[in-house]
């Protein structure tokens, strides 16, 4: 990764923040594009990217994904679709597609609209909100983002509204993204006692090098509870990037799922800020990933208010000579006292030339704190194989069995049935030829 | 039905089994006492067929087949079934389950259709009643956080419901209370038919009192030093190992 990657982004950056925008979509691109010119890409002499390498991203010059023209069909996108009563939006490559899209299907009380129309229609919401909770100087890729920003929904959940229905954000990349980036930025405003659930889902309909590279900003408010899910299964030649933070007020509660299966590079960055007193964070995580995928997990649960808990259990099973990382950050402030914390990354490694770098940590400042944290990194129980090879289930099944079952435990923690269901599904399907060992 | 003939296994270059040779035929049980460190446990994971044990000589044919050239779960799909000492746990993964998975793979190796999850229930509702187990134990997890007790019971729960032609159990009855054992040893009696046989392994002459033995054998040193009726296994009871291995 030589300088000279930097400046052909650093260019587009500027380019892109230059084109005529709303004031705080405007705004924010400047700053990303400056922020960019100064930061460049994360190096791996960084802590927080030692294990990732990101000069394939960067020495792919990739370009913003231009319009084609080329229509999505209701078919394209039908196995990536969850249930039709969901209330769903389609992003392609970058574009959203009304057509396909459901906000029809909103409950009452939940708004989602694109950043544009925030501009007009929320325009408070967006100035109080956009930019705040990942600033674009937060590393070479929040800044990216925030300088190509404009694909993107603001979702508004008005007070006491509760909603049991996910809203789906689907984002599809098909042949024309090939060398390609997009950078979607979500912004979700949860308000007083409300509760809602997102899914974020990254899918693709062609195997193109091609970058996603996402910020989601959200902001629970007292007693506000949400659930949001990020489905990775992008192309085997992708790059993904994505960055989630969190603000939380009292008693809220953040419950964040990160499901990665796909791309041949991805990163997920996960930050929550536990902001009010009585608040909590589950923060869980399953990765799956074989051949030569790397994927990389960061995790930061930052307890600033006294009396929160968070909960964060990272699984991984890697096959091949794939390559995991888990870094996960639990920082307690002098004032976060009786903070309830726990946090744990157990890897399944399926070959010998798996890899996995864990490094939970906790920092803590308070002195009257529960907090608990590790790792494990194993292989396939062989008494457990032979136990079910025993009674008649042959080698493959049982060893798929043994998989789901690893993986089983952080799916139950999903509160969210729906969801919980459908994470199940994929993991079944990523084992391909099991049927649901719930079922009975 | 089984002909075990000088068969010698050793575990990491260890030697634990030196000779073994014994004779099952359909109808029979046949009990397999010994010392700790005899092999006895060895015996019953070997005819299972566990692979962290290297068969260094002998032959073990079984309905006219070589039983050691056969997989572990080929040789369950054509009836052999071990009851292990420690059942093992598997969270994730539902009784339901993985005893239908079993019963499927068993079926499809005969030429069988598989049953649905519905047939599944019906069938498992009986079986459940000769363990005294409730219905709800199928929902949980396999052996997850189940008594010592309940894990056994599921082992001849399992066993009830594959209907094997050789069942081996291995020290089924340590560790369990006399009201287990009981439950135990009565699923096991049920389960006898003139077709097929059972070779019980286990320290104590108690099961007995249970499951009576056509055939008992002492097993001492990786050799079976005395064979003889059910009596055999009072004389131990009373008198301990000692004398026959004297004897021997």
């Amino acid at each position: 990764m030589s300088a000279s990657d930097h400046t052909a982004y650093a260019s587009l950056a500027t380019a892109a923040a230059g084109a005529a925008a709303p004031a705080p979509l405007a705004a924010l691109r400047h700053a990303g594009a400056e922020a960019f010119a100064r930061l460049g890409f994360p190096s791996t002499r960084s802590e927080d990217w030692h294990y990732t390498s990101v000069a394939r991203i960067a020495e792919a010059a990739l370009h913003p994904v231009a319009s084609t023209g080329a229509r999505l069909t209701a078919a394209d996108i039908a196995p990536y679709t969850f249930d039709s009563a969901w209330p769903t939006i389609v992003f392609h490559n970058g574009e959203i597609v009304p057509g396909l899209s459901s906000l029809d299907l909103l409950p009452e009380g939940v708004r989602v609209m694109t950043l544009e129309q925030a501009a007009t229609q929320a325009p408070e919401l967006l100035t109080r909100y956009l930019g705040t909770a990942v600033t674009a100087d937060r590393d070479g890729f929040s800044a990216l983002n925030a300088a190509f920003a404009g694909t993107g929904t603001l979702m508004h959940v008005a007070a006491e509204m509760v909603s049991e229905t996910p809203v789906h954000l689907l984002h599809v990349l098909d042949g024309a993204a090939a060398g390609g980036m997009v950078h979607p930025r979500h912004v979700m405003v949860v308000d007083r006692h409300a509760k809602a659930a997102v899914v974020e889902s990254y899918v693709a309909l062609a195997d193109v090098e091609a970058l996603t590279n996402t910020v989601t900003e959200v902001f629970v408010d007292d007693g506000a509870t949400l659930t949001h899910t990020r489905i990775q299964r992008e192309a085997r030649s992708a790059y993904h990037v994505s960055t989630t933070e969190a603000r939380q007020g009292r008693d809220s509660h953040f419950l964040q799922f990160t499901f990665q299966t796909g791309a041949a590079l991805s990163r997920s960055n996960v930050y929550t800020v536990l902001g009010g007193p009585g608040c909590g964070t589950t923060l869980n995580g399953l990765y799956m990933l074989d051949g030569a995928q790397h994927g990389d997990h960061q995790t930061r649960v930052e307890h600033v208010a006294p009396d929160c808990f968070s909960r964060e259990q990272y699984k991984g099973l890697l096959d091949d000579q794939s390559h995991g990382v888990f870094n996960g950050k639990v920082y307690v402030h002098p004032e976060a006292q009786k903070t309830d914390g726990k946090q744990t990354n157990h890897t399944l490694l399926l070959s010998d030339r798996a890899q996995i770098d864990t490094k939970p940590q906790l920092e803590i400042f308070a002195d009257d704190v529960k907090c608990t944290h590790g790792a494990t990194v194993g292989r396939i129980d062989a008494t457990a194989l032979f136990y079910l090879k025993s009674r008649g289930v042959g080698a493959v099944l049982a060893k798929q069995l043994l998989m789901y079952a690893f993986a089983a435990d952080v799916l139950e923690t999903m509160e969210n049935e729906p969801i919980k269901r459908e994470l199940e599904r994929l993991t079944l399907e990523r084992f391909t030829g099991v049927v649901h060992p719930h079922a009975s | 039905m089984l002909q075990i003939n000088d068969l010698h296994a050793s575990v990491d270059g260890t030697p634990i089994l030196k000779g073994i040779t014994l004779t099952v035929n359909a109808g029979e049980v046949h009990a397999v006492m010994g010392p700790n460190g005899s092999g006895k446990s060895t015996l019953a994971q070997v005819l299972a067929g566990h692979p962290a044990y290297e068969i260094t000589g002998g032959s073990v044919i079984y309905k006219g087949r070589d039983l050691l050239e056969m997989a572990p779960e080929a040789r369950a799909q054509q009836g052999v079934f071990l009851a292990f000492q420690y059942p093992v746990e598997i969270p994730g993964v539902t009784n339901a389950y993985f005893l239908r998975a079993a019963y499927n793979e068993i079926r499809k190796a005969k030429g069988l259709p598989e049953v649905d999850p519905m047939e599944f229930l019906d069938l498992v509702e009986d079986k459940l009643k000769l363990v005294e187990m409730d219905a709800s134990m199928m929902s949980r997890s396999v052996n997850a956080g189940f008594s010592g007790g309940e894990k056994k019971r599921n082992e001849i729960l399992q066993m009830a419901v594959l209907e094997p032609t050789l069942s081996i159990l291995d020290e089924t009855d340590s560790g369990l209370d006399i009201d287990a054992l009981r439950i135990v040893a009565g699923g096991v009696n049920a389960l006898k038919r003139p077709d097929n046989a059972a070779i019980v392994v286990t320290h104590y002459q108690r099961l007995l009192n249970y499951i009576v033995p056509d055939y008992v054998h002492v097993l001492a040193g990786g050799r079976i030093i005395k064979s003889g009726d059910k009596s055999l296994a009072l004389e131990l009871e009373a008198r301990g190992y000692d004398w026959v291995l004297e004897a021997a």
